[in-house]
């Protein structure tokens, strides 16, 4: 009798919960898609972590950011998005975008003021570069090496990676072809401004296999963020690319013997998107967890743990000490100007258009 | 002839089929839970997968006008195709683009040639700036009855206007669907786009009768070849229109040439680019790689299975638990176990460095160097003498090893197709091991004291009496460890580097990366007939009947 009873309470109270959620009230869980390691975390302590104290919202994690645009497309093919906000790159933010996969966003009524009054659009600025991306951060990848691995003369320019007389070893790139194609290019001798150019170009892309091809037995391929800063902590490489966060974590944090080369690193930005297709309630829920997350004081609290700039200018000035440590964060970012005197610019347009392209072509090299 | 009847009148045979037909059915019923779960998980999604790599809408359903128009074009000619195919694709894509399938469609082709992607998302971007609008503002200057939506949806209800103008009808249709579809608005309250309005035009110039007369003579054309041009000029390579027409049925067999390097041409089928083959090569190296691996299960599976097959029970009760133990061991715990083992600053590479440091490892090594350069020496006698006979001269490489001069340098065990081959063994052991047990359980150890007793030496004894019993383990563990090999992916990927992976990886690879599902599935389909095929053969050569996994 008493089950009986209870069982009918509960599906009562489901029914109006249902009935409740389906009348424009939001949703209490939302999955959120990021890159896993030490960025998630960032990301938990600085956003998830007070927005689900501030809402009661249950927030589930989930690490599959490198293959979102895959999984959404599979998704959409399906008909059943199970993802609410995902943190994606620039370039793929640009092709969700075009496949109409991702919301497009009002920056101004949809996104927080800036806390110096300044609309979101004004404050972003150049970093709103497709109608469907919220900004986040700001990030490079650049290339770690072991200090006590290298010899004498610890390498200074990226093209390091490529003289494997000096610096003989294995090292380790990422198994995809940006950034390691345009590193073989100004390592080949194209100017820094020609780089796109040259490598929308067959000889441009057979120039840049080339280079790569001379180097290609001694390299070990990373997938995630976290192989690097693992390798170079194993000894098992002498330097490799990933992202700078991570290996500020591996060098400040751990205290491995490991330094950074800022030499041509590559600028890239990265933030959220909100798949389409959702349920309005699921989209009310995402469209206010991206306005909380991406107002001023929050995109400032991410720099607390992680070394990647903000993306809104009016958080800069609130970037403080590292929250356990208690360096001071901004010799760290990558925007500092002495770590930023040879930036490559990344061109984030440029593959959108050609990833599918090059990609194809990147992964039968390898294979080869 | 007189007919047996059964009690309840009917004859005999007609009750007895009723009778056997109600017991076949009542056995289907309880077999049916078990039928539908293998039909729904196992037969369909198989046939799925073999429609899949041969299907190919997606031309045809994103670009139906061009796809018809180009019938007219002759792909030899060397020449794009003329103004009203790209007249035909200007239609299309605005469609397209406004439900987001030009994209999908692009990286379609560019399965085919590379390139292709880019061209569909530039031209969906760029075709919303063509300058068609002067045609909107010129029909719209002649009578303002074309600037009401309404009118427009009163004209297109009206059968007379519509066969006078089917062009403009169709794309008007195609139109209004989309308005209500992608932008879900009403159509009777929105002005047609301007592509309608090129319809209109162009049918106009045809000679077709509007139904309001427009004299648009003094309109100067645009060229839609040119405005395609200007977005990017590969729409004027008649290469990009050959893929367009070859890919337009809705089924190819593209897909499965793919799988083989090669690529549906105008002329049939051609080999693909050097640097675009790599698929046979990756299935000769899979099978290859798995026949290592079988061979080395069987190495160091068959020693073990005896052991463990006529040691005491205790004894054997603890060995089985060190053989199951790994088997129950997640198959990841032990692929980055073996990353620790093998990598360059691992425990076994450091515990040579420490033996080769050692006066016990600096007598030994010149020995040891001594007896592999011995070996090596063989090997390019034998090559020299084999160059001989089949007249290929020009000697040999020296494949002398240079480590012995050069002082012992760290050994590369991972990241190549040695550490797929270590860790795979090692995960597929026990499946050679466990079926090689049960058949040995069987064999009375008493047959070898009987040979034996009888004057036969040890080996004879093994060799003629107990190997030939335990041949039916044999195959059924060879079976197991290959078919599961060829299927592997996830420790290849951890510990083959790029060397030393399979064809399995690169099926994973188009299924949750580059999204081309109709190439896995093609591959996956390959693999399907040869995995049937070596089955096939192992039947005929040793009997599938010979296969036991014990009793």
């Amino acid at each position: 009798m008493k089950t009986t009873m209870k069982l009918m309470a509960t599906t009562c109270l489901t029914l109006s919960a249902t009935l409740a959620a389906a009348d424009g009230h939001m949703a209490d869980e939302m999955t959120i898609v990021s890159w896993g390691g030490a960025y998630s975390s960032s990301q938990e302590n600085a956003y998830h972590i007070p927005y689900a104290e501030m809402t009661g919202v249950t927030i589930i994690n989930d690490a599959s950011s490198a293959e979102a645009v895959a999984k959404l497309r599979a998704m959409s093919e399906a008909g059943n998005i199970t993802w609410d906000v995902v943190d994606v790159v620039a370039s793929d933010a640009i092709r969700l975008c075009d496949e109409g996969l991702a919301l497009e966003i009002d920056f101004d009524t949809q996104l927080a003021v800036g806390d110096d009054g300044s609309t979101a659009t004004e404050d972003f600025g150049d970093l709103l570069v497709s109608d469907c991306f919220i900004p986040q951060i700001v990030y490079s990848t650049t290339v770690g090496y072991r200090t006590d691995l290298v010899g004498d003369t610890p390498p200074t320019d990226i093209c390091a990676i490529f003289d494997t007389e000096t610096y003989p070893g294995m090292r380790s790139l990422e198994k995809r072809p940006i950034n390691n194609m345009e590193w073989a290019l100004l390592c080949d001798g194209v100017a820094k401004a020609d780089v796109y150019d040259v490598l929308e170009t067959d000889e441009g892309q057979t120039q840049a296999f080339a280079k790569l091809d001379t180097i290609k037995d001694s390299v070990i391929w990373w997938s995630a963020g976290a192989d690097t800063p693992q390798l170079l902590a194993d000894g098992e490489i002498i330097m490799g690319s990933t992202y700078n966060g991570r290996l500020f974590s591996l060098i400040e944090e751990q205290g491995q013997p490991v330094a950074m080369l800022w030499d041509a690193q590559v600028f890239d930005l990265d933030g959220w998107i909100i798949p389409t297709g959702l349920s309005p309630e699921r989209e009310a829920r995402a469209l206010d967890y991206v306005y909380f997350a991406t107002d001023t004081q929050r995109l400032a609290d991410q720099a607390k743990y992680i070394s990647y700039g903000p993306a809104r200018a009016s958080s800069a000035p609130l970037v403080g000490q590292h929250a356990t440590l208690g360096i001071d964060m901004a010799p760290h970012m990558p925007t500092d100007p002495a770590n930023a005197t040879n930036t490559f610019l990344y061109n984030y347009t440029w593959w959108a258009d050609y990833r599918d392209d090059l990609d194809a072509k990147f992964q039968v090299w390898l294979s080869q | 002839m007189t007919l047996v009847l059964a009690a309840d009148g009917r004859p005999l045979k007609a009750s007895l089929n009723r009778a056997l037909r109600r017991q076949k059915l009542r056995a289907l019923m309880l077999i049916a839970p078990l039928l539908i779960f293998i039909m729904v998980s196992f037969v369909m999604p198989i046939a799925d997968m073999l429609f899949r790599s041969v299907e190919n809408e997606i031309v045809v359903e994103t670009l139906p006008r061009t796809v018809a128009t180009l019938d007219g074009w002759d792909s030899e000619s060397g020449q794009a195709p003329s103004e009203d195919v790209f007249a035909a694709l200007y239609f299309d894509l605005v469609l397209a683009t406004e439900y987001k399938t030009h994209t999908r469609l692009g990286s379609r082709l560019n399965y085919e040639m590379s390139g292709i992607s880019s061209l569909f998302r530039k031209s969906g971007r760029g075709v919303g700036r063509f300058t068609t609008d002067t045609y909107t503002d010129a029909i719209q200057a002649a009578d303002l009855a074309y600037s009401d939506p309404a009118q427009w949806a009163v004209w297109m209800a009206d059968d007379d206007v519509r066969a006078a103008l089917p062009m403009t009808a169709n794309i008007y249709d195609a139109w209004a669907t989309m308005i209500i579809v992608a932008e879900e608005d009403v159509p009777a309250e929105e002005v047609p786009w301007d592509f309608v309005y090129t319809s209109l035009f162009l049918e106009v110039m045809e000679g077709a009768e509007p139904p309001i007369a427009l004299d648009l003579s003094a309109v100067a054309p645009v060229s839609l070849r040119d405005q395609f041009a200007d977005v990017d000029e590969d729409w004027l390579d008649p290469v990009v229109w050959q893929i367009v027409k070859i890919y337009s049925p809705e089924y190819t067999n593209g897909y499965f040439l793919n799988s083989v390097d090669r690529l549906k041409g105008l002329d049939g089928i051609e080999v693909r680019p050097e640097n675009e083959q790599i698929y046979i090569t990756l299935f000769i190296r899979t099978m290859i790689m798995s026949g290592s691996i079988m061979g080395m299960c069987v190495l160091l599976g068959y020693p073990i299975a005896w052991l463990l097959a006529n040691l005491p029970a205790r004894k054997a009760n603890m060995l089985m638990i060190l053989v199951l133990l790994p088997f129950w061991t997640s198959l990841l715990v032990r692929t980055s176990a073996w990353k620790v083992l093998l990598q360059r600053q691992g425990v076994i590479n450091d515990t040579l460095v420490w033996y080769h440091s050692t006066w016990f490892g600096q007598l030994l090594d010149p020995v040891f160097m001594g007896l592999l350069n011995l070996c090596y020496a063989l090997v390019n006698a034998i090559t020299w003498v084999w160059n001989l006979i089949n007249g290929i001269w020009g000697g040999t490489d020296g494949l002398y090893l240079d480590w012995a001069v050069a002082g012992f340098e760290r050994l590369a065990l991972i990241n190549n197709q040695t550490g797929t081959i270590i860790a795979m063994t090692h995960i597929l052991l026990p499946f050679m091991i466990l079926p090689l047990f049960s058949v040995m359980k069987t064999i009375p150890i008493a047959y070898l004291r009987a040979a034996k007793s009888l004057g036969a030496t040890n080996w004879t004894a093994f060799w003629r009496v107990y190997f030939p019993q335990s041949v039916p383990g044999i195959g059924a563990g060879c079976i197991l460890v290959f078919i599961l090999s060829i299927g592997y992916y996830i420790t290849p990927e951890l510990v083959g580097g790029t060397k030393g992976v399979f064809i399995s990886n690169r099926i994973a690879f188009h299924i949750s990366s580059s999204l081309n599902w109709g190439l896995a599935a093609a591959l996956g389909t390959i693999l399907l007939v040869v995995v049937m095929g070596l089955y096939w053969m192992y039947d005929k050569i040793v009997g599938i009947d010979n296969v036991k996994l014990g009793g």
